[in-house]
C-alpha cells in the first residue's frame, strides 16, 4: 500500500475516487474548497464541477445518484444551510446510487461568518453522519459513507472540521474501484414527494433510523478503547486526538458515527466506568442525546466551552491534567494586529475609497471586498450571509424610502451568481429604486480563485459559455445598467451619487480582473 | 516527539516550508501531522502552522509551552508565538519587520527593538540576518527554505532527506537556488 502526505481535503478526494464515485459537485467555501480541486486534478474520470451554489450542487449530485451513480456534494458548513431544502426531502426519497455530502465545519470561525455545529443537521434531516478524526480516516470514512448510503438508501453526511480539512498527515492509497451505474427505475411513490407519498416515506425513514441505530451499535466506526475506568470519555472528530494527547491512559468511546448514536454501546461503556465525560466541540450534541437516553453524564459543557474550537490545552484543563507552564516573560510591548487586507492594487479598492468619501451606508456581502469593513476604508456597514446584501438593501428602502438614497448594496461576482439574482428580481418586481454595485473581478477570489459561471471556464479549466452579468441584470428589468473599469473611470463618485439619487433601480458592474488571478 | 511552530506573514512561503519539513520527516520514517490556518494567507494576514513528528502523533495541534522549536519568518510574529515555546525550546527568527496594514494606517505602532528584547528574554534564540543572505544567493523568494536550513541542524533528519524533499516540492527551476538557501541556513546555525 502506497502512503503519502495529504491534506485532509485531498484525503476526502482520494476516498471519493477509491469509492468509484462518478460525479462530484460543490461550491467553494473554506475549509471545503480543496476537495473538488484535488478530485479534478487527480481523478479525471470523476466528473467534477463547480455549481453556482450549494443547493444546485446538492441537486446535481442527487440527480446523479438517482441515475445510478455514486455522487458527492461538497460545501462549507453554511453551505448546508443553502442546500438544506433539498437535503431534508432527499432524506425522504432516499437515493439509488450512493450520495455523500461533505460538510466542512469551521469551529473557531477561522474564515466563516458563524460557527454553527452541523451535527444538528444529521438529527434534523434524519440523515446518518460520519465523523473522521484524521485525514486517513477521512479517506476511509468517505468510502464507508458511500457503502452505507447504498445499503440503507440514505444520503450520508460526512463532517470534516478545519483541523482535519486543513491538516496534513500520512494517508494510505488503496485500490481505486470502478463501478457500473445502477438503473434508474421510475417509482413515483418514492421519488415524487406529494403529501400522500411523503407521509408514507416519513414512516419509512423513521424505520430506517431504527435500523441505522442498530448499525451504529455494531459498526467499527464506533469503538471503545478501554483504559483507566475511573472516568469514561465520550468523544468524536478531532477532539478524539486531543483526548489521546492529554489522557492516553483513559477509557475512551470514540464515535465515528454520530447519527444515529449507538445507544447500547454508550450504555455498556457507561456501565464499565465510574462516570462519563463528553468532550465535543461546540454544541452539547452527544451530551444531550446521552442524557435523553437516561444515561447520566458527569461532565460535558460545564467544563468544555461551547464557543470556539477545542485545543489540547482546553481538553487538558477540563480533564484536570497537568499543563506545561509558560516560562518566557510576557513582552511589555503592544504588538500591532495583522489583519488580512485588500492587496496593493486591488480593483475593489477604488470603489471603497469612493463610497467612504460619499459617506453612504454600504450594505455589504461576503468576499475579499468584505475586508473594506476594516481600516483604512471602514466602508461596509452590514454583512451576514452570501447574497444578503441585495435583499437587505431593498428591505431598508421598504422600511425607510430615503435609505435608497443614502445606501448602496455591494456584492461580488461569484456571490451575485450564487444568490444575488433572485433578490434583484424582487427589487424590480416590487418597484424598488436601489443601487447595486457588482464587483466583477472574474473570480471567486476570497476562497483561492475558483472559476464560476461568469468566468467562462470550468473547474477542470475548460472554456465554456460565460454568463453575461450586465445582460442578466437587464433581463430582470433593470434599465440602468452601467459597466465601468475602476481604474479608468474618472468619476466613480459622480456615477454612484447619480444612481443612488435616481428613483429607479440601477446596477453598476465594476469590471476588472483580480490582480492575483 | 518533535514539535515545531512555524509562523510568518502571508506570502512568505510558510506553508511550503511546512510541507518540505513534513516530507523530510516522512522520508525519515516518522509519523507526522500538521495543521495550518490559511484562510486569508494571500491577503497579508498572520500565518501559523503546527508540525509534529515522532513515532505516533495524535493531536495535530501543539499544546501550550510544548514546542521544541519556533521558526518565525518575522519578528513581531515570533513574539506572538512565544507561549508555545517549551522549557528547552529554541527560537529561530528572521530579523526582519514586515509592517502590518494597521501600522501603515497609523492605528498601531511597530515596537522598536523587538530583536533586543528577544535576545534578552528567550534563553535559546537564533536571530538570523537573512536579507544579506538572500542577496548573496540572488533570490528574495527563498526565505522559507533558508529558515528550514537553519532549523535542520537540530533535527534528527538526514541531509539527503531534506534535499529530496526540496526536489520533490519546490518548482524544478527554483530547486538549485533553494538548495543554496538551505545550505546557507544550515551554515548559520552549524
Ligand atoms: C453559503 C456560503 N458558501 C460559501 C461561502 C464562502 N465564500 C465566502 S465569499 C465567497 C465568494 C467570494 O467571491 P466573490 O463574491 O466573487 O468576491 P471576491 O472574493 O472575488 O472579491 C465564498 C465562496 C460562504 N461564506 N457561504
Amino acid at each position: 500500500m502506497n502512503k503519502r502526505i495529504m491534506m485532509g481535503n485531498e484525503a476526502v478526494a482520494r476516498g471519493t475516487y477509491e469509492a468509484g464515485c462518478h460525479v462530484a459537485a460543490g461550491y467553494p467555501g473554506t475549509p471545503s474548497t480543496e476537495i473538488l480541486e484535488a478530485l479534478s486534478r487527480n481523478a479525471p474520470d470523476v466528473k467534477s464541477q463547480w455549481s453556482p451554489n450549494e443547493k444546485v450542487a446538492l441537486e446535481v449530485a442527487f440527480g446523479s445518484a438517482l441515475a445510478g451513480a455514486r455522487a458527492l456534494a461538497t460545501m462549507k458548513h453554511v453551505g448546508v444551510n443553502v442546500a438544506a431544502d433539498p437535503l431534508f426531502t432527499f432524506s425522504y426519497t432516499g437515493v439509488n446510487g450512493g450520495l455523500v455530502i461533505i460538510s466542512a465545519d469551521d469551529p473557531g470561525q477561522w474564515s466563516s461568518q458563524n460557527e454553527q455545529d452541523n451535527r444538528n443537521y444529521a438529527r434534523h434531516a434524519k440523515v446518518p453522519m460520519l465523523e473522521p478524526s484524521s485525514p486517513d480516516e477521512a479517506r476511509r470514512f468517505v468510502k464507508q459513507a458511500f457503502q452505507l448510503s447504498e445499503d440503507y438508501d440514505r444520503p450520508v453526511l460526512v463532517k470534516v472540521p478545519t483541523r482535519i480539512a486543513h491538516s496534513r498527515a500520512i494517508v494510505a492509497e488503496e485500490e481505486v474501484c470502478t463501478r457500473e451505474l445502477k438503473r434508474f427505475q421510475r417509482d413515483p411513490q418514492k421519488y415524487v414527494m406529494i403529501p400522500i407519498h411523503g407521509r408514507q416515506r416519513h414512516i419509512v425513514i423513521e424505520e430506517k433510523q431504527t435500523e441505522l441505530a442498530n448499525v451504529s451499535d455494531h459498526t467499527a466506526l464506533n469503538r471503545v478503547e478501554w483504559g483507566d475506568t475511573k472516568q469514561g470519555i465520550v468523544t468524536d472528530s478531532v477532539a478524539y486526538q486531543y483526548v489521546k494527547e492529554v489522557a492516553p491512559e483513559a477509557s475512551v468511546l470514540k464515535l465515528g458515527m454520530v447519527w444515529p448514536l449507538p445507544r447500547e454501546t454508550i450504555q455498556d461503556f457507561a456501565a464499565g466506568v465510574d462516570g462519563l465525560i463528553v468532550v465535543e466541540e461546540l454544541d452539547p450534541f452527544i451530551e444531550n442525546e446521552i442524557r435523553a437516553m437516561g444515561i447520566p453524564v458527569a461532565h460535558g459543557k460545564d467544563v468544555i466551552p461551547n464557543c470556539g474550537e477545542l485545543t489540547p490545552d482546553i481538553v487538558a484543563q477540563a480533564l484536570n491534567k497537568p499543563r506545561a507552564e509558560n516560562h518566557i516573560p510576557a513582552c511589555p510591548e503592544t504588538l500591532p494586529p495583522r489583519p488580512p487586507r485588500l492587496c496593493k492594487g486591488c480593483p475593489h479598492a477604488p470603489i471603497f475609497t469612493a463610497l467612504k468619501e460619499l459617506d453612504l451606508n454600504v450594505i455589504g456581502d461576503i468576499g475579499c471586498y468584505t475586508l473594506a469593513a476594516l481600516a483604512p476604508y471602514n466602508a461596509m456597514h452590514t454583512q451576514a450571509c452570501m447574497g444578503a446584501s441585495v435583499g437587505m438593501h431593498f428591505g431598508m428602502e421598504k422600511a425607510s424610502p430615503q435609505m435608497a438614497e443614502n445606501s448602496v448594496a455591494v456584492i461580488g461576482d461569484s456571490t451575485f451568481v450564487h444568490s444575488g439574482i433572485t433578490p434583484l428580481i424582487d427589487i424590480v418586481y416590487n418597484q424598488g429604486t436601489g443601487t447595486v454595485i457588482i464587483l466583477d473581478n472574474r473570480t471567486t477570489a476570497m476562497t483561492g480563485h475558483q472559476e464560476h459561471p461568469a468566468t467562462g471556464v470550468t473547474l477542470s479549466g475548460e472554456a465554456t459559455h460565460a454568463l453575461d452579468i450586465p445582460k442578466i441584470c437587464e433581463a430582470t428589468g433593470v434599465q440602468r445598467v452601467f459597466t465601468v473599469d475602476p481604474f479608468e473611470e474618472e468619476d466613480l463618485k459622480g456615477l454612484i451619487q447619480t444612481e443612488v439619487e435616481t428613483r429607479e433601480p440601477s446596477i453598476i458592474v465594476v469590471n476588472r480582473p483580480c490582480l492575483l488571478k | 516527539m518533535t514539535n515545531i511552530i512555524m509562523a510568518g506573514v502571508g506570502g512568505q512561503g510558510v506553508l511550503l516550508a511546512c510541507r518540505v519539513l513534513m516530507e523530510a520527516a516522512f522520508y525519515s520514517n516518522y509519523d507526522v501531522k500538521e495543521s495550518e490556518i490559511h484562510g486569508m494567507a494571500q491577503r497579508g494576514g498572520s500565518v501559523e502552522a503546527h508540525v509534529r513528528f515522532g513515532s505516533d502523533v495524535a493531536s495535530p495541534l501543539i499544546p501550550n509551552a510544548a514546542a521544541d522549536f519556533i521558526v518565525s519568518f518575522e519578528l513581531c510574529e515570533a513574539v506572538r508565538k512565544l507561549d508555545y515555546l517549551g522549557k528547552h525550546g529554541v527560537l529561530f527568527v528572521n530579523n526582519e519587520k514586515v509592517i502590518p496594514s494597521s501600522v501603515q494606517a497609523g492605528l498601531a505602532e511597530y515596537p522598536e527593538a523587538l530583536d533586543t528584547w528577544l535576545d534578552n528574554n528567550v534563553p535559546n534564540v537564533h536571530l538570523l540576518d537573512t536579507l544579506q543572505a538572500r542577496k548573496d544567493i540572488g533570490s528574495k523568494r527563498c526565505l522559507n527554505i533558508l529558515m528550514l536550513g537553519a532549523l535542520s541542524n537540530r533535527l534528527d533528519i538526514p541531509e539527503e532527506n531534506w534535499l529530496s524533499a526540496i526536489r520533490e516540492l519546490v518548482k524544478p527551476k527554483y530547486v538549485d537556488t533553494n538548495i543554496d538557501a538551505f545550505n546557507y541556513g544550515r551554515s548559520c546555525t552549524a
